[in-house]
């Protein structure tokens, strides 16, 4: 099973797109590792830098709502896993990227929009982490000094994909 | 308790429910392309199982970016090819007998009513037009599903979308589901099914139901869903006649699929079209929808006319109805690409592509290519686009370019003057 966590990535938007996470014209490239450089290229939101340290470092991304929307590219998820980023918390997700985020053994974690306003409220913590527990159904964000804990909802379903590592393996076994 | 279609699919297909929510599906139809099936084959040789479930029920086509740009695509259609190949995959269109997958697929009748089918493609939800559950999936879906021949999915709610009244002239269903998507959101129908239904869906024909539900996805929907009718079974025919004694006895059976008078619905949406006006989008999500009347004159580079929404032979009709004897404005430029050879030589017997070139269209092969800025018609920074496709994402068509969604009327209206325009002075 992979780790869940690390220095958080704040994008501050609903509906951000998968065109935006990876362009169509990277979609060419045959390995993942081929994707790295691309990662949310064409995202543009006040203050954020797609080639910036905050950006290359992050571990979590947290968003708005209707993340992921838009082409099915498992690319997507795949330029975040390469880039160490191995979680994303949402106020909620188109249902492709959802479903290959936990395909692939990486979590999507919806949460109300109270939480995710309070998770918000590190977004200007130059340190600001977040270590998720998928099995224990809970996440802590740390950062300035200030700690906080929160429960999520995840379907059993996933959860066993994210504990097996992907579908593949998954369903090779029971099917 | 009545079923909807939805519900009576995933009932038929049920393999398993490992979890309560969760329902694995037996699908009868897994549809590869050329960008998102090559991983899924290297991860399969790479773990040791480069099998296929059954390859008469796999189809594959390169479409996204054919005839070949450059060595990386080249290596992509020659992966795709060299699987098909290998694997005895008959139903596989290569260059010269290519074209747009949710196109060409339904062209060829592989789509049936009571179906489910899964492709590597966001747009895959197009094929519910034939009653049918189409989701569109990502590479380790579409990997199990070429090994297993299975896919997971929470079963989805639906959504009833009863189109009422007549469309006006100059209507069509284009604007009909940018409508719906500007009524629901972009994320008005995620986890739901958006089953179309009442009397201007009843009198459309199967490209435009195909129209409609290949936007679902555009409101976050799983799959566009059409109840089978005798406009689905004449479609159909030319693939079934030897399976049934008449087209009534094929309605009988493909007709157990609709959804249930009784049917419980997540949501019941009414919309009276009699006064739709032909719609646009203005900003960079589908959702985004004006009149023309208001978007009328706006700045145009390059008109595209093609894609899995509307490329089909209705389309090129129509946008040739507009165009007849008319040049387009010389500060635009056009392109047309006919979603499939059968399409492009329909088009070319009924004198359209005359139209077309004559009144200034480069037209190009059937490709995927301009619609996600990938090949034949890539903007350029700060262009913009008048284009029957289906995302108007930023930088959807080519980085810092812009997209207007519109109909192919509109789209060859916008053509002839160079901006945005109405088309119901053309028609």
């Amino acid at each position: 099973m992979k780790t869940f966590g690390g220095p958080a990535l704040f994008l501050d938007r609903s509906d951000i797109n998968t065109d935006e996470i990876i362009p169509a014209k990277y979609l060419t490239e045959i390995t993942k590792e081929d994707l790295k450089p691309y990662l949310l290229e064409d995202l543009k939101l006040p203050g954020f830098d797609p080639k910036a340290e905050k950006t290359r470092s992050a571990g979590v991304v947290v968003a708005r709502a209707n993340f992921g929307c838009g082409s099915s590219r498992e690319h997507a998820p795949w330029v975040f896993e390469v880039n160490g980023i191995t979680a994303v918390i949402a106020e909620s997700f188109a249902r492709i990227f959802r479903q290959n985020m936990f395909n692939c053994g990486m979590a999507a974690i919806e949460l109300p929009a109270g939480q995710i306003d309070k998770l918000f409220g590190y977004a200007d913590v130059a340190d600001a982490s977040i270590a998720i527990d998928v099995e224990g159904q809970r996440l802590t964000i740390k950062g300035g000094g200030r700690e906080e804990s929160v429960s999520f909802e995840i379907s059993p379903f996933d959860k066993a994909l994210v504990l097996a590592g992907g579908w593949v393996d998954y369903a090779d076994t029971k099917y | 308790m009545g079923m909807t279609t939805a519900q009576k699919i995933f009932a038929a297909h049920l393999v398993d429910e490992p979890f309560a929510g969760t329902k694995v599906l037996k699908i009868d139809v897994v549809m590869c392309h050329e960008i998102t099936t090559p991983i899924a084959i290297a991860d399969l040789m790479a773990r040791g199982k480069d099998r296929v479930f059954d390859p008469t029920k796999i189809k594959a086509v390169i479409d996204h970016v054919t005839p070949s740009k450059d060595s990386k695509t080249a290596t992509q259609a020659k992966m795709l090819r060299d699987w098909a190949r290998r694997h005895d995959i008959k139903d596989f269109f290569d260059i010269g007998a290519n074209g747009v997958c949710h196109a060409i697929f339904p062209e060829k009748g592989f789509i049936r009513p009571g179906n489910t089918v899964i492709m590597g493609d966001s747009h895959t939800c197009t094929h519910g037009a034939f009653g049918a559950f189409a989701a569109g999936v990502g590479t380790t879906d579409l990997e199990v599903g070429i090994l297993k021949g299975v896919c997971a999915f929470r079963e989805p709610k639906t959504i009833r979308v009863n189109l009422n009244g007549t469309l006006p002239k100059g209507v069509f269903a284009k604007d009909a589901i940018l409508h719906v998507i500007g009524n629901l959101g972009v994320n008005g129908a995620t986890d739901r099914v958006i089953e179309f239904g009442g009397p201007i869906v009843g009198q459309m024909s199967m490209e435009s139901r195909m129209t409609l539900c290949n936007m679902a996805i555009e409101a976050g929907g799983t799959s566009g869903i059409c109840a089978p009718d005798m406009v689905t079974v004449e479609y159909l025919w030319p693939f079934i006649s030897e399976n049934f004694a008449s087209k009534e006895a094929a309605l009988a059976e493909y007709g157990v699929w609709a959804s249930d008078a009784d049917a419980e619905y997540d949501k019941v949406i009414d919309l009276d079209l009699s006064n739709l006006e032909p719609l646009c989008t203005f900003g960079y999500k589908p959702d985004q929808v004006k009149p023309i009347s208001e978007m009328a004159g706006a700045p145009v580079d390059q008109v595209y006319l093609g894609s899995c929404t509307n490329g089909r032979l209705e389309d090129l009709r129509i946008a040739a109805q507009v165009l007849k004897g008319k040049k387009i404005a010389p500060t635009v430029r056009a392109i047309l690409s006919p979603a499939t050879p059968h399409i492009y030589q329909q088009a070319n017997a009924e004198g359209l592509i005359e139209i077309f070139m004559s009144a200034g269209f480069c037209v190009t092969n059937p490709t995927c290519g301009a619609c996600l800025g990938m090949s034949n018609g890539v903007l350029a920074e700060g262009e913009v686009c008048a284009s029957t496709t289906n995302r108007n994402f930023m930088g959807r068509m080519g980085k810092g370019g812009m997209v207007h969604l519109l109909s192919p009327a509109t789209a060859a209206a916008s053509a002839i003057e160079g901006k945005l325009a109405d088309p119901r002075k053309y028609l």
